[in-house]
């Protein structure tokens, strides 16, 4: 019998080497995004606490809200936050035991996309 | 001699004493948090572009601040439960231990923030 420690077998897939599939990538999202939302819940609170402070304060920080880098933040954290949603109920649809065939585990990852997408835009239509 | 069967020793104990406790939490707070967020969004995104007079009328109004309060403390508990778990998966050793606890005083902070000005908003 050959030594094992001599046998040339493949290592794990290296992260820049293995291909992406929708179900990881769509997982690995879910914890970007929510840790994303940190920039989105900072700008938040911070404009809500400078309205309870005075109205010198509150027009600092919403003058802030209202740049482009407010409208980046908010906007961005509006999609990360469905997206986070949507992937949220998905994996306790997983916990559940249901869904975890991968057709029906790609399809959930297209109805996060998507869904996160549709979502950001009906909140933009309605607020 | 052993009279109970290794079994019934291991039942209700987990890997560590708590098991899936921290798993669990994660769960009740996201289908708290599925409920609050989206109420949420309307309120609070619909106020974007109020005056401050208007902005104070929002937040004093009883509904609004408390699930304002309520998606404050579930969510940055969320918050801090999802990083502490972020934090085990990539760091080690003295780094984690003072990563965790930063990012937990940091959430506890924003969370106090967030209820003085309810608080301000509503006395």
């Amino acid at each position: 019998m050959a030594d094992p420690a001599k046998a040339a077998r493949p290592l794990s897939p290296h992260l820049q080497i293995y291909r992406l599939q929708l179900t990881s990538v769509s997982s690995i999202l879910t914890r970007i995004t929510g840790h994303a939302l940190m920039a989105g819940a900072l700008l938040a609170i911070w404009w809500l606490f400078s309205a309870a402070i005075s109205p010198a304060y509150f027009a600092c920080a919403d003058a802030v809200v209202h740049s482009w880098f407010g409208a980046l933040v908010f906007t961005g954290s509006l999609w990360a936050v469905w997206y986070h949603y949507l992937a949220g109920i998905r994996h306790l649809i997983f916990d559940a035991g249901m869904g975890l065939d991968i057709p029906t585990a790609q399809k959930l990852g297209w109805a996060c996309i998507i869904g996160s997408v549709l979502l950001t835009a009906a909140t933009l239509y309605l607020i | 001699m052993r009279y109970i069967t290794d079994h019934k020793r291991a039942t209700g104990l987990g890997s560590a004493g708590t098991g899936t406790t921290k798993h669990w939490f994660m769960q009740v707070t996201a289908v708290i948090l599925a409920v609050l967020v989206p109420i949420f969004l309307y309120l609070f995104g619909s106020a974007i572009g109020f005056s401050h007079a208007q902005v104070v009328e929002r937040f004093s109004n009883p509904f609004t601040a408390l699930l304002t309060a309520a998606v404050l403390v579930v969510g940055l508990r969320h918050f801090a439960a999802g990083t502490a778990t972020m934090i085990e998966d990539y760091f080690k050793g003295g780094l984690r231990k003072a990563l965790i606890i930063l990012t937990t005083a940091f959430s506890y902070g924003l969370m106090g923030m967030g209820l003085y000005a309810l608080v301000r908003f509503t006395v």
